[in-house]
């Protein structure tokens, strides 16, 4: 009795999480776009509703909410779903989606995604050889050998995206690095991308003009594509289509022209914004956050080095270590297992939320710039991969932050992996996509200001 | 060159409904073999024969302005756009037949573009709301045009003309259907080529004609006048 009610109450939240997928996606990403295959918004909203509900069991372990065996069998079910959405249908659909773009397959469409998604398979078998990730003993489709290929994935994303949002999150929210762009800086550049565009104009006049005297003359203007064309074009050539040449050839090279100055011009335009965006109050505010953040990206890569350089893997979770110290040094005597219950439940709980915001925030970004009305399809599947293997790696190293007790659910539904593994490789790609980002950011910055205060 | 002598009309759209296609045909009479994205503007220009056939014909250079990006971009690079819609003579707007986000996209365009034309004498007509009644009292010449026709359903192409038909309705400016790999339809003598010359030469009646002739009472009119020599000076 108590296990449908239990159930009853994951399905009802699973709905909630489904629907709330559905909107953001209508809401957020397709802005601009018009639906034309619901199958993409399903599956999205349905991996959405599935990476949630397991963080919510997570919850649900910490609070001791539902029978412990209804929460297993739901933890065992959820696992098996997602692990089948991540690696049968999402690929599947990725592969059927890129192939119906390409016209000359148009015909074998099913065949076509099936081989894609074979060599996907593949591949991602391929992935989990050299890492020392399993103890030999399972067999070829457990949940243990999908668990822990989808596990490295999603833990080298989960560090790239940390190691590049530690370092550009202060370098964004600081004053300190923005450049000064007065208003006659961005007017001197616009002229310059309106003079560009005149030339451009009064060259594509003279080339009409030439054009329209060809047609009515009889000639006939052959761009030469072949290589014996070209090799033609050099002796005999009708002066009207050297002289078109020839202007192109200018036009080509104004029109990069024009393009840099657009994008140089959209860049300080958005620079001057931000200037008076920080002369507001919000904007003092997220520039003193930026000066703290910066000690803690500093302070998390001094760890993550460290924790490589000693091999040392955190044996307690910040929850125990923070109450041992209280009680210890402190010599505050308070109720230990109440108040760990509830404080890591805060800390998960806003872990969970903040990372699952970032990276809703952080692909809705991705989607914005990389899509168009063609492949915006293949994207948002791929953004749903994406996410579903992030907050499975999630789970995985959550472990890390919760007290023994309640990591046992975890281990049990998980199997045996080495936990400690996820966790090395996670330090060492974090190091490396932070440096590389400072790096980065650094060249970035240096090479824009002499671009735009030349005279 | 003076820039007084320039006949200027903006192609406006969301991204990929296929601007830069139509503007190649229309400039160059030929289809657009490699169509990419385009960054920022690009500019083409087509001949025109202003009141062809008949004794007052006059050749014109219209230069046609192809701006990218999306109604939805960052107000930054929406701020950069805008130094195209200086002195704007008229307006193509496209949208895709096959998306309807892109026809309701249109109205949005229009307000971006005409709005920062009448900008600089400090009237504000409306708070970027659609208006139709701004439409109405509009002294720029406009023409829709709808894209991708070779791939809408024959069972389906009654109902999205009756659509666009009402669109261009609301714009009070006519509507061209085509399908920009193709240039039959803007043969000469067809029913879009003639539509077309008689947009183009209702850009160039206004531009020139009206002004040097009988003084428009219209109040924009003057505005636009006043605005354009303003940037003129402002730019040479």
């Amino acid at each position: 009795m108590s296990f449908l009610i239990d159930s009853s109450i994951v399905i009802t939240s699973q709905i909630l999480f489904f629907g709330f997928g559905w909107l953001f996606f209508m809401r957020q990403l397709f802005k601009d776009y018009e639906v034309r295959q619901y199958v993409v918004q399903v599956i999205f909203s349905v991996t959405f509703a599935f990476s949630c509900t397991m963080f919510e069991l997570i919850i649900f372990e910490i609070l001791g909410v539902l029978d412990s065996s209804s929460r297993y069998f739901h933890w065992k079910m959820n696992l098996c779903i997602i692990l089948i959405i991540l690696v049968f249908l999402v690929p599947f659909y990725i592969g059927y989606f890129i192939v119906s773009n390409i016209w000359l397959l148009h015909k074998q469409q099913l065949l076509f995604s099936c081989l894609l998604w074979l060599t996907f398979m593949y591949f991602f078998w391929k992935l989990g050889e050299p890492f020392p990730i399993l103890s030999p003993k399972h067999g070829i489709l457990s949940i243990e050998q999908l668990i822990s290929r989808v596990g490295v994935i999603g833990v080298t994303l989960m560090a790239l995206l940390s190691g590049f949002g530690a370092v550009n999150c202060p370098y964004t929210y600081m004053s300190y690095f923005l450049r000064n762009v007065t208003d006659t800086d961005i007017m001197a550049l616009e002229r310059r991308l309106l003079q560009t565009m005149d030339m451009i104009v009064s060259k594509k006049k003279r080339m009409a003009v030439a054009r329209r005297t060809m047609f009515l003359k009889g000639e006939v203007h052959n761009k030469p594509s072949g290589f014996w064309e070209m090799i033609k074009s050099v002796t005999t050539s009708a002066s009207g289509s050297e002289n078109l040449m020839q202007i192109q050839q200018e036009v080509d090279s104004l029109e990069e022209l024009s393009r840099q100055l657009f994008l140089e011009t959209a860049d300080l335009h958005a620079t001057k914004e931000r200037i008076e965006y920080s002369k507001t109050f919000k904007g003092k505010y997220f520039n003193f956050l930026g000066y703290f953040f910066s000690i803690y990206c500093v302070w998390k890569i001094f760890m993550a080095t460290i924790n490589i350089v000693f091999d040392r893997v955190g044996k307690t979770d910040p929850v125990t270590r923070g109450i041992e110290i209280t009680v210890n040094y402190l010599g505050i005597q308070f109720d230990v297992k109440f108040w760990s219950q509830h404080i890591s439940f805060i800390l998960v709980g806003i872990i969970i939320v903040t990372s699952i915001r970032g990276l809703l925030i952080t692909l809705t970004k991705f989607f914005y710039a990389i899509s168009s009305s063609k492949s915006s399809n293949v994207i948002v599947l791929l953004l749903a991969q994406i996410m579903g293997m992030y907050f499975v790696s999630s789970v995985l190293l959550i472990r890390m932050s919760m007290p023994l007790e309640y990591r046992t659910i975890i281990t049990e539904v998980l199997g045996e992996l080495q936990f400690n593994f996820y966790h090395r490789w996670f330090d060492v790609i974090f190091l490396v996509s932070a440096l590389s980002s400072m790096l980065f950011l650094y060249l970035a910055h240096k090479q824009a200001p002499e671009k735009h205060m030349a005279p | 060159m003076a820039s007084l002598d320039r006949v200027k009309v903006l192609v406006l759209g969301d991204s990929g409904v296929g601007k830069s296609s139509l503007v190649h045909l229309l400039c160059q009479n030929q289809v657009l073999g490699n169509p990419s994205w385009t960054v920022g503007c690009s500019v083409d220009v087509r001949v025109h024969d202003y009141k062809e056939g008949t004794p007052e014909e006059k050749t014109f250079y219209i230069e046609l302005w192809d701006v990218g990006g999306s109604v939805g971009s960052a107000s930054s690079v929406k701020s950069t756009r805008a130094v195209f819609y200086n002195s704007v003579n008229g307006i193509i707007l496209v949208h895709d037949l096959t998306n309807k986000k892109s026809s309701q996209n249109l109205s949005r365009w229009s307000v971006e573009a005409l709005n920062r034309d009448m900008v600089p004498t400090g009237v504000l007509v409306t708070n970027g709301d659609y208006d139709r009644e701004q439409f109405a009292d509009n002294q720029i010449p406009l023409l829709v045009i709808g894209t991708k026709l070779d791939q809408i359903h024959e069972t389906k192409r009654h109902e999205v003309l009756t659509r666009t038909a009402f669109l261009a309705e609301d714009f009070n400016a006519e509507e061209i259907n085509l399908d920009c790999t193709n240039p039959r339809y803007l043969a000469a003598g067809s029913s879009n080529a003639v539509k077309l010359s008689r947009f183009f030469d209702k850009v160039i009646e206004k531009r020139y004609f009206l002004r040097d002739g009988n003084q428009m009472p219209g109040f924009p009119d003057r505005k636009r006048f006043l605005g354009g020599t303003f940037k003129s000076l402002h730019y040479d």
